[in-house]
């Protein structure tokens, strides 16, 4: 098995996709020659040839217009938003076009279409490009949203969001793109949209996490044990629509203590739909209250203090200690 | 050199006056389609009338009449193949029935039915589209289907002078003129966007140049000319269809009633614009042509008349006696399959017991 990094996930799952299937198209700003911002097309135009994976004029609305259409009629586009920061170009082909097709036709019509997305912060772009956005579409019913956190995953969960017969935006945090490599099959392979995965199993605390923050919430996690003693549980949920409550109702009840880690602002976000959930399905196991480190509820900082605006280890492990201190 | 807008000319295409007399070459249509245009016109006429009517005692729910504008879309849904595809807005009522779609879908649509926007299998069309110019984008990736496809289909997107301000249209007409779609703009100008008055809407001076910038050639016609706006829109098919890509039609009418039925057009408008616009009715006109070709007579427009109400009273009667459907359905409308979160919520409504 090649160990390899989430961009060359990324691209294996799309060149395997890409093979596997006549009705898969890829488009997307600068997706073609380039091979896209970070490479994730890499060398798929020269592969499968410009009717395949196609270079967009540049304006968001229209590529996810454009993908409806295609959808509708029978094809599988996976479109690329070249940063999240962006998708608000695209809101109402998004929210209120793609995500509703299936329930306005009664099931007439629907649209197996992929949005990928860059997303997250740490890596000093420029202003509106490292927002964490997935609250705005789990406010959005009818379409998925899900967000890897490693080379294996990125790769199951995109050729599963491809053959999915929904629309389904599949964000990819930026910062990991290159961050580590893990060993990947060459081969396809899925991973089910909608399961949370158990990083590491414990028994005084469950956090919760997913995407950019879910290596970052590992490492405080495994620190604090290294250091104090104590076992936490860590879920990385992988998918924010579906959530996987089971995964989250079942940890809850073991540990009696939930936090939730994510890079997106606080208020409204994923992380207040996860902490609903324990209240209305753990309120009796719990033996803290629960709590989110998460982005603060500024717009995204200027880069140079993004890091102190980011989740990271010292809030996490403060988190943590307060989380312990409640017996 | 400055590019001048003044210095283009821009003629509409008429092929009836409003006499109805032939001023141009009348397109190659047998009686019996001129005759099935027609019928579908006036049928289509006490229709509109009809759910008005319905809207003011309570039995369907707020409703946009196309009353005006039945020669622009029956004449250019004439003009597609079955098997093309339309992207209408919600005004499109007519030129969805002469594509495949019954009345009784769009009456059940405008009930707030929650199979209204379902329709027929094998009829090719998108659901009426409410998000103004929303269908521009989606009628162009249709277009690209049929460009990867290589099917020859044309996409027939209909939209109104006011969507010709929102960025989706633009877009749109930028995509379709790069990749030479078969894609057609059919922009019914009917003069109002509620309040709004075409010379308010746009500084260009007419609707048919706005693709010339991205390379799209557009054409004014006679929106009241049924057989006009036929031709024209047998012109771009057939460009479309011969990989010559997107064409722009403006075809000028009148919105003879209010923008929707919670709109009082007398508010912003004139009783002499309505009054004036009467007098190119596109029923009437083309009722004269059809007489003096001696295609039509009066017992002929009696019989026609009859047989609309009566047709029209059961489309009536089959969408009311339609059961209402439920809430719970619409749970399996939102994926393929059931969530656990939409499950848990569909049986509870099931239950009843929902807090």
């Amino acid at each position: 098995m090649a160990v390899i990094n989430m961009i060359e996930a990324i691209n294996q799952a799309l060149a395997g996709e890409l093979e596997h299937d006549e009705r898969v198209l890829i488009l997307g700003e600068d997706v073609g020659h380039a091979g896209g911002v970070f490479r994730a097309t890499d060398g798929l135009q020269a592969r499968f040839g410009e009717r395949r994976v196609i270079d967009t004029p540049l304006a968001e609305s229209a590529i996810i217009g454009a993908s409806v259409g295609l959808a509708a009629r029978g094809l599988r586009p996976v479109a690329e938003i070249q940063f999240l920061g962006f998708i608000y170009e695209t809101m109402d082909q998004l929210a209120s076009q793609a995500a509703r097709m299936r329930l306005r036709t009664a099931g007439r019509i629907h649209l197996p279409m992929v949005v990928r997305s860059p997303y997250g912060g740490g890596v000093r772009t420029p202003e509106l490009h490292s927002d964490s956005l997935e609250g705005l579409f789990l406010h959005s019913p009818g379409i998925k949203v899900v967000m890897p956190s490693s080379p294996y995953d990125a790769k199951g969960l995109l050729i599963a969001a491809i053959r999915d017969p929904d629309p389904v935006l599949f964000l990819e945090p930026m910062k990991l793109y290159r961050a580590f490599k893990e060993e990947v099959p060459e081969d396809s392979y899925t991973v089910e949209i909608g399961k949370a995965k158990v990083v590491q199993e414990g028994e005084d605390l469950t956090l919760i996490t997913w995407g950019a923050a879910a290596p970052v919430a590992t490492a405080a996690a495994k620190a604090w044990q290294d250091k104090h003693g104590g076992s936490i549980e860590v879920i990385d949920l992988r998918t924010i629509v579906p959530m996987d409550e089971e995964a989250i109702v079942k940890s809850v009840e073991k540990t009696g203590r939930a936090m939730i880690v994510h890079e997106a602002v606080k208020s409204g976000g994923a992380g207040a739909e996860v902490a609903a959930i324990i209240s209305e399905k753990c309120m009796f196991s719990l033996l803290a209250p629960i709590l989110r480190v998460t982005g603060f509820d500024t717009p995204y900082p200027a880069f140079s203090v993004e890091d102190d605006w980011l989740p990271n280890a010292t809030r996490i492990t403060a988190a943590i200690q307060e989380m312990l201190s409640y017996r | 050199m400055w590019i001048k807008p003044e210095d283009l000319t821009v003629s509409q295409v008429q092929i009836l006056n409003e006499a109805g007399d032939l001023v141009g070459e009348a397109p190659n249509l047998t009686s019996a389609q001129l005759i099935d245009m027609y019928r579908y016109m006036v049928i289509a006429r006490a229709y509109d009338e009809r759910v008005v009517r319905l809207q003011r005692q309570g039995r369907v729910g707020t409703y946009a009449p196309f009353s005006g504008q039945e020669a622009a879309q029956v004449g250019s849904a004439f003009a597609l193949e079955k098997s093309d595809w339309v992207f209408p807005s919600y005004r499109e009522v007519p030129a969805l029935w002469v594509h495949g779609i019954p009345l009784e879908n769009s009456l059940l649509y405008t009930m707030g039915h929650v199979h209204g926007a379902r329709l027929p299998e094998g009829v090719n069309a998108f659901p009426v589209q409410i998000i103004i110019a929303g269908q521009t984008t989606q009628a162009m990736g249709s277009a690209l289907a049929s460009h990867y496809l290589g099917d020859k289909l044309v996409s027939l997107c209909y939209l109104g002078d006011g969507a010709t301000s929102q960025g989706d249209f633009h877009e749109s007409l930028n995509f379709a003129s790069v990749w030479k779609l078969p894609a057609i703009y059919l922009i019914q100008n009917n003069q109002w966007a509620i309040s709004m008055p075409r010379t308010r809407q746009s500084g260009s001076q007419t609707l048919a140049q706005k693709g010339l910038a991205y390379g799209i050639p557009g054409i004014q016609v006679d929106g009241n000319d049924v057989l006009a706006v036929y031709q024209v829109t047998q012109e771009a098919v057939a460009r479309a269809r011969a990989g010559e890509g997107p064409s722009i039609i403006e075809a000028v009418t009148f919105r003879m009633g209010p923008h929707t039925t919670s709109d009082d057009p007398t508010r912003y408008r004139s009783a002499q614009e309505l009054e004036d616009w009467k007098q190119k009715d596109p029923i009437v006109r083309f009722k004269r042509y059809l007489l003096n070709e001696k295609l039509w007579d009066d017992g002929k427009e009696a019989a026609l008349l009859q047989e609309a109400a009566e047709q029209i009273e059961q489309v009536v009667k089959a969408a009311e006696g339609k059961p209402k459907g439920t809430l719970e359905e619409s749970f399996d409308y939102v994926y393929e399959s059931l969530t656990p979160r939409l499950r848990e919520q569909k049986a509870a409504v099931a239950k009843k017991e929902v807090r």
